[in-house]
């Protein structure tokens, strides 16, 4: 694709590197992102590809933007609360570069157009927030044959790599996921806004220099981040001969969503945050975020103990008491039944969508 | 012989450090290193089937063998974004 005298002068700090020069920078103009989120590494990853000119970008995204994002989602503004996000992600491509196409996909990246969506563009960006998204992506990404470059974040660590058809993939480095509700989510645990910054922005790098096929893409290696203690390292991993996705005898030759959590969500009872007021008149509310998670907010009454702490404190509860498990957003609470179960308790239940949900309906109960 | 542990993400809030030596018996396996941190903490064992191993910077299976001085990394699954 040929560029005009205005692109020419745009890109001209690329056209300067021998690396991307005018051939590079015309096969930029003439390729495709897909970016899976909108979200702390989609961020990002979609202006910084965007800035690049990268000729056609798709952001999926089924989410509103909220308050809590903004703390790292620095492609929005206060402004843009309330919005979807891929049409507020697209505007702000679009203002930062007018040379760039932009589809915004307001929906669930999911198993019915998964396959399709990753066929109509050249490399894909796993910037999801959820295990079963990333399978999905990565599958999809392998059956079509479309790079996944992944990058995922917790607290002060990231990851980041590129899985293709003819190396290593997401599920030959991680077969399963973990159990659901022993990984917490950034809503969960929490993340320092600038290392979506740092990972979503190597992210984009990635994704760069395979579209201009140059340099050493992190094929079949992860590279892992900790903003804490300032340094990066890599880690080299080989296909495994017994992927299901790409090993010999594979048996995954469609893109499904994986259940998640589901199955465990049914053998937890639960209670609905609308319940919850009722149901403390006469059971015991078991809150079991961690110390640092309660000046978020709390309800009058409750017994805290941190679900890190819970095994060496059963001591302190009564098994013959009846306990609404709580936590932030009902992940820890369901692993904490569980945990009560298998030590004997057993009328215990968990609120779903934990305190957060019960916020959304309670709007006299401060809670962040 | 004594390894140097490396820990990541959910794990290295369950464990408190980012490293800690680990001494074992001669002969010890990758698994071996595991299960002497999991009967420390017990909150990590929900995280065990998930959790890749590295050892001096290659993820390998948990019946392979370690050496004195050898860096193991855990690293657990990391889902956010
Ligand atoms: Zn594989």
């Amino acid at each position: 694709m040929s560029l005009g005298p205005r692109e020419l002068r745009r890109y001209s700090r690329h056209l300067l590197i021998p690396e991307v020069g005018l051939a590079g920078q015309e096969r930029l103009a003439g390729a495709r992102a897909l970016v899976v989120g909108a979200g702390g590494l989609g961020s990002p990853a979609l202006q910084y590809l965007a800035a690049a000119g990268v000729g056609r970008i798709g952001i999926v995204d089924d989410d509103v933007v909220d308050e809590t994002n903004l703390q790292r989602q620095t492609i929005f503004g206060t402004e843009d609360i309330g919005k979807r996000k891929a049409e507020a992600a697209a505007q702000r491509v679009h203002a930062i570069n007018p040379f760039v196409a932009v589809d915004p996909l307001a929906l669930r990246f999911d198993e019915s157009n998964a396959r399709e969506l990753v066929a109509l563009y050249d490399v894909v960006l796993d910037c999801s927030d959820r295990f079963p998204t990333r399978y999905l992506v990565n599958d999809a990404c392998i059956l079509e044959g479309k790079p996944d470059v992944y990058a995922s974040i917790f607290r002060f660590d990231g990851q980041v790599g590129v899985f293709t058809r003819d190396a290593p993939c997401y599920r030959c480095l991680y077969p399963e996921p973990p159990p659901a509700g022993s990984v917490p989510t950034c809503a969960e645990g929490g993340v320092l806004g600038v290392l979506a910054g740092i990972v979503g922005a190597w992210q984009a790098s990635e994704a760069l220099k395979l579209l201009l096929r140059i340099g050493k893409p992190l094929i079949g290696r992860l590279m892992l981040v900790d903003a804490l203690d300032g340094n990066t390292r890599e880690v080299r991993f080989d296909r495994d001969p017994q992927c299901a996705l790409c090993g010999a005898g594979a048996t995954i030759r469609q893109a499904r969503e994986m259940q998640y959590g589901e199955q465990e969500a049914r053998d937890v009872e639960e209670i609905e945050p609308s319940e919850l007021d009722e149901t403390l008149r006469e059971w015991a509310l078991l809150d079991v975020r961690e110390p640092h998670e309660i000046v978020l907010g709390v309800i009058p009454g409750a017994i805290h103990v941190p679900a890190s702490e819970l095994e060496a404190r059963l001591h302190e509860l009564d098994s013959a008491r009846r306990y609404v498990v709580a936590c932030r957003v009902g992940a820890k609470s369901r692993w904490a039944v569980q945990r009560l179960r298998d030590a004997g308790f057993s009328r215990v239940r968990h609120l779903r969508g934990g305190l957060l949900a019960y916020a959304v309906e309670h709007e006299d109960f401060a809670f962040f | 012989m004594t390894v140097r542990i490396i820990i990541f993400a959910r794990l290295r809030e369950i464990v408190g450090a980012a490293e800690r030596p680990l001494t074992l018996p001669s002969g010890a396996l990758v698994r071996d290193a595991w299960a002497a941190l999991a009967a420390e903490m017990p909150a990590l064992s929900p995280l065990e089937t998930s959790t890749r191993v590295a050892r001096n910077g290659r993820i390998i299976a948990t019946d392979e063998p370690l050496h004195d001085g050898d860096e193991i990394a855990f690293l657990p699954p990391v889902g956010g974004g």
